[in-house]
């Protein structure tokens, strides 16, 4: 049996079509996939994203066991309010997961994961942070929801009067609290938008009062379509445990200064780098009509140097759009669609920039 | 629930067939194939004027979600593409035995309309499929 989140009569009350998706039902659209991607673009709209892993690292040593498991150094959390992309890798440097990391107080660090990776990455941490005094709380009793799009914080802070005025003067990549509502100016569509944490009881009231101003009920199928468009990478697809971050575009999320920080993969990416960052994740859009899918074979002057990690048909650019692993620099590539060659052109991540924040 | 014309020609695999009074031959996919692959955003049509062979994957048609093939239900050769797709693609999804028909077609064996299916053995087909 899929599990559920506390959201799923919403969904069917909608008429959603459901998907399974890392072993939870959830909604893949509401009708028209293409038309929700529209509204994140263009105004707002609201996606059920509980089946996400919320992980609260607390204790003395904290901030030290997050900065031996974590790529990025969350001493860049300087202050608490603030949050931090990053990876979470193994010896050999393959990516376990990605994940944002939050910093609540001191001692106190809250971790959100995929769905797909929660227990693997709870069974991780635990067996990795034996030396630290730590605790690991998993918060299962949490709903989450992305609110997202340039309309998205007017129109929450409509729907909450109260938080209206922390959610206008909330910078990006920052959150605050208040009262058991955590709200983070974060998101994965590449526009701007808030994600929001609720106890499980408060996450009907929210998305209604949200649906009431207007926010439009979005599926997981614009979420990847928002995402791939933003040039973000979805974890199982775009990376996994058989590649570094460096191989999957997300060099940046490697803190290699202070060079003293011994963190957990730490020696395979400063061999992925000396070795020059090959094979790399690119970006391509396809030329001519068609669609570009996942482990089609990507070519150059006809020999295959690569795959599509993830292809999809972009709703904004009305253009096939894919992430590929290539091992060979080159101007030009192209795809092999169901055995024809489609060339692409090579396209600096995001395909589509958000509105201005 | 889906919509099935009485006065239609069905295969399993979603393909419906209308007789044209002259003859010549109109294909699309149904209603229910539309709504199971959902917003179509390419269509990879025939060339006019090859022949093919029924079963033949004539066409490849991509949705948001996945591509999908289309299998001609009848022999004979192409005569007509429907050009209006390369710009809408989703008129198969909004009007999938009207304005989003695939192609049009000079069927070589007459007899091979006769083994499709006629409205009510697709509706059951379509149950039976579903459970």
């Amino acid at each position: 049996m899929p599990k559920k989140t506390v959201l799923h009569p919403i969904h069917l009350a909608h008429n959603a079509v459901m998907l399974d998706f890392a072993g939870w039902e959830m909604p893949l659209h509401y009708g028209s996939q293409i038309e929700e991607h529209h509204h994140v673009r263009q105004n707002a709209g609201i996606f059920d994203v509980s089946h996400m892993g919320i992980i609260d690292i607390q204790g003395r040593d904290a901030k030290a066991a997050l900065q031996y498991l974590l790529t990025n150094n969350v001493e860049k959390l300087t202050e608490p309010g603030q949050a931090l992309y990053t990876c979470l890798l193994n010896t050999a440097g393959g990516v376990l997961d990605d994940l944002m990391v939050y910093y609540i107080a001191p001692e106190v660090y809250r971790l959100v994961v995929n769905a797909a990776t929660t227990e693997k990455d709870l069974a991780w941490i635990t067996q990795n942070s034996a030396n630290f005094s730590i605790e690991i709380v998993p918060k299962r009793h949490l709903a989450m929801m992305a609110v997202q799009g340039p309309e998205a914080r007017q129109k929450v802070g409509r729907a909450f009067p109260v938080l209206n005025e922390p959610i206008q003067a909330l910078r990006p990549f920052h959150f605050f609290q208040h009262g058991e509502y955590f709200i983070a100016r974060t998101g994965y569509t590449g526009e701007d938008g808030l994600e929001v944490i609720v106890p499980n009881e408060e996450a009907n009231p929210f998305w209604s009062l949200c649906e009431q101003e207007g926010v439009f009920p979005c599926g997981l199928g614009a979420r990847d379509t928002l995402r791939l468009e933003a040039g973000f990478n979805l974890y199982g697809q775009d990376m996994d445990e058989s590649v570094t971050p460096l191989e999957s575009n997300l060099a940046w999320t490697v803190a290699f200064e202070p060079s003293n920080r011994l963190f957990i993969g730490r020696d395979a990416c400063e061999k992925a780098k000396a070795e020059g960052f090959l094979p790399k994740l690119i970006g391509l859009i396809l030329l001519q009509k068609g669609v570009c899918r996942r482990h089609q074979a990507v070519l150059v002057d006809g020999v295959k140097v690569g795959e599509v990690t993830s292809g999809s048909f972009s709703p904004t650019l009305k253009q096939a759009i894919a992430l590929a692993r290539v091992s060979e620099v080159s101007a030009e590539y192209s795809v092999d669609i169901r055995g024809k060659s489609h060339p692409a052109k090579v396209t600096p991540l995001p395909f589509v920039r958000g509105a201005k924040k | 629930m889906n919509r099935v014309p009485a006065e239609l020609r069905y295969t399993q695999t979603h393909e419906w067939v209308r007789v044209e009074d002259d003859g010549t031959v109109v294909i699309g996919i149904t209603d229910h194939a539309q709504a199971q692959l959902g917003e179509l955003v390419f269509a990879d049509l025939p060339d006019v004027g090859v022949k093919v062979n029924a079963s033949d994957e004539v066409c490849v048609i991509e949705s948001v979600k996945a591509a999908s093939d289309v299998y001609s239900p009848l022999s004979g050769k192409i005569l007509e593409v429907n050009e209006d797709l390369e710009e809408s693609p989703s008129l198969v999804n909004s009007d999938p035995y009207g304005d989003g028909w695939l192609y049009k077609m000079d069927p070589a064996d007459p007899d091979e309309l006769s083994e499709l299916l006629d409205a009510d053995d697709y509706s059951h087909y379509m149950e039976e499929d579903e459970d």
